[in-house]
């Protein structure tokens, strides 16, 4: 240990000022640096990934912004965000699924491309890419909703039927049509945009958006009484009392009655 | 005001070796520089796609894979393990470059050279001084300062305001505001600090650098003894704290200039009128003995 006493050399004293000044300045810079490479992770959401694209996080340390699968796309899908000037890190690659839908190539060929795994090559089905989900974010201005036969969203999925549905329901305000609501179902939509394109909306009705923003997520302790029951075959809570319903259904005046229905559940020892 | 005491920098040469033989490396180095943009530029332009990607990672003629080695590492420290196509691109070009010199791809690759160079030129025209000169170590901060980062924030944080790589992908894909980033380097080397970004900032630089430490492909000054001290050489180099070991140092002394900062441009060799410096590899340390005028004096002549 060198006595407190001792003075510096004049050397050593130079390089533990020049030491103190360069950590300092790093720790300004890093600081500075630090703050742009967070700030470059807040993806805007118009900005889709490519299929098979890590999640965001992960997404900025895999992806070295080559643009080979920009290169790779054969519909010119894809694009490199450019300094200043788009909705994603720049030198990234993203899409806007109302200027160019992704066509959900068989082959893959931008996961194919990519050299570093920032889009995972374990995505091997393109059904199974989740770029984002489609969100009929207007039902005031879609056509369907308004009672009329669009479907044009509904026409182009290139996962009809499954991605989307029309459901019907009754419409009330012309009292004996039907409106026929374009449905997402969100486990089977990849993502891909085609529907938001297609949309005849000068802005279109229904929008893919980024899962953070198009999904809920249910409470973990959530139970829905009705799967539990099925799934035990039993009711739930035992010995509850069962007391008398009135219950819809013949013997009651129920079918008669204006709106009357007949359920679609039968409860067990009901309706004998 | 400072006087000039010297012929403008290069003008011997260009009397003994013609305008050429003074030029050879720098116009080698341009023609190697707009080769390799020109060749990441066929496809977009021409449809003719040899090479495709950018400089940070791309695929020549469908199959040879090459990765920038320092992106891939910010990569790796921000908790990407890359796939075994980037890993072999990174690995080849590790190789060559610790084979050729790191810095050469500051010479003769990087996009970015021809703008500092430019301004350089420019800064020497207007008598500028000097300006801020931190230390030579300062890149090596900034590297070890763009690796914690990356870590720390799980990105590749240099890329987000790397001029090299922006510039090339604006390029080959499309501008944006790059031009004000290539502008801001520029400005940054002709008035705040003379080979500022280059010569001590720029954290690419200073990783190939130290890929480059054991490089064989070397500059030599074998030819010292004839040196006349016109000093051009220490003008033109980016990196002149390298020159001095090799050229004046001690008898018996390498003649090599083994620092890992010199970028293998060659310029010393062009500006030099009296051939000091050659290209060779690390291990011949031969000198070249002081010109003698009888030529009975080499025992190998019968
Ligand atoms: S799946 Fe096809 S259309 Fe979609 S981004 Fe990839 S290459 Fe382009
Ligand atoms: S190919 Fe991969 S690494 Fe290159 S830009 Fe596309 S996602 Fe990024
Ligand atoms: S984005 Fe639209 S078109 Fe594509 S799968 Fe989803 S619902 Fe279908
Ligand atoms: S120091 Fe950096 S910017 Fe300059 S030539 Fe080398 S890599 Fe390019």
């Amino acid at each position: 240990m060198p006595s407190p006493s001792k003075p510096l050399s004049p050397r050593r004293r130079r390089f533990l000022q020049d030491t103190a000044r360069m950590a300092g300045g790093c720790v300004a810079a890093g600081s500075l640096l630090a703050y742009l490479a967070r700030d470059a992770r807040a993806l805007q959401a118009e900005a889709l990934r490519p299929p098979g694209a890590l999640p965001e996080e992960n997404f900025l340390s895999a992806c070295v912004r080559c643009g080979l699968c920009v290169r790779a796309c054969p519909y010119d899908t894809l694009k490199l965000a450019e300094l200043g000037m788009a909705a994603a890190a720049t030198g990234t690659p993203y899409f806007t699924a109302r200027e160019t839908p992704c066509e959900m190539c068989d082959d893959i060929p931008c996961v194919a491309a990519c050299p570093t795994g920032a889009l995972d090559k374990g995505l091997t089905n393109i059904d199974d890419a989740r770029m984002g989900i489609a969100v009929l974010v207007d039902q005031e201005n879609c056509l369907n909703f308004l009672g009329l036969r669009c479907d044009v969203c509904y026409r182009v999925c290139p996962v009809i039927d499954e991605a989307i549905s029309l459901e019907l329901s009754h419409n009330a305000r012309s009292g004996h049509h039907a409106i026929f609501a374009p449905t997402v179902h969100a486990d089977r939509c990849t993502g891909c945009g085609v529907c938001e394109k297609a949309c005849v909306l000068p802005e279109a009705a229904i929008k893919v958006l980024p899962a953070r923003l198009a999904r809920s997520s249910a409470a973990e302790h959530y139970r829905k009484g009705w799967e539990e029951k099925e799934a035990k075959g039993a009711p739930v809570v035992e010995g509850i009392i069962d007391l008398p319903d009135r219950l819809p259904g013949p013997g009651t005046d129920n079918l008669a009655a204006p709106g009357g229905f007949e359920p679609a559940f039968k409860l067990p020892g009901a309706g004998q | 005001m400072s006087a000039r005491t010297h012929d403008p920098v290069g003008r011997e040469a260009i009397e003994v070796k013609g305008w050429f033989g003074a030029h050879r490396y720098l116009l080698l180095r341009r023609f190697s520089q707009v080769f390799f943009l020109v060749l990441f530029l066929l496809g977009p332009w021409l449809g003719l796609w040899i090479v495709q990607g950018t400089l940070a990672a791309s695929l020549t003629l469908g199959i040879l894979p090459l990765t920038d080695p320092f992106i891939l590492l910010q990569g790796v420290v921000g908790g990407h393990r890359a796939e075994l196509s980037a890993l072999i691109g990174g690995l080849i070009v590790l190789v060559s470059y610790s084979l050729i010199g790191g810095r050469v791809y500051c010479a003769w690759v990087c996009p970015i050279n021809p703008v500092t160079d430019a301004a350089n030129w420019l800064h020497r025209r207007l008598d500028l001084p000097k300006g801020w000169q931190p230390m030579r170590s300062t890149r090596l901060w900034v590297l070890a300062t763009v690796l914690i980062v990356s870590a720390l924030t799980g990105t590749i944080a240099w890329e987000v305001i790397n001029p090299i790589t922006m510039l090339h992908r604006g390029l080959v894909f499309g501008m944006g505001f790059v031009w004000m980033m290539v502008a801001a380097i520029f400005l940054f080397d002709l008035i705040v600090s003379r080979h500022g970004w280059c010569g001590h900032v720029c954290p690419v630089g200073a990783f190939y650098g130290l890929v480059g430490h054991k490089s064989l492909l070397r500059v030599s000054a074998a030819n010292r003894a004839a040196c006349n001290n016109c000093m051009d050489c220490y003008a033109v180099c980016p990196e002149n704290q390298v020159i001095s070991p090799a050229l004046t140092g001690k008898p018996g002394s390498t003649p090599l200039i083994l620092s890992p900062d010199c970028t293998n441009c060659g310029r010393c060799i062009d500006v030099c009128a009296v051939d000091v410096f050659a290209f060779t590899h690390r291990f011949n340390d031969h000198i070249n003995e002081p010109a003698d005028p009888i030529p009975a004096q080499n025992p190998q002549a019968t």
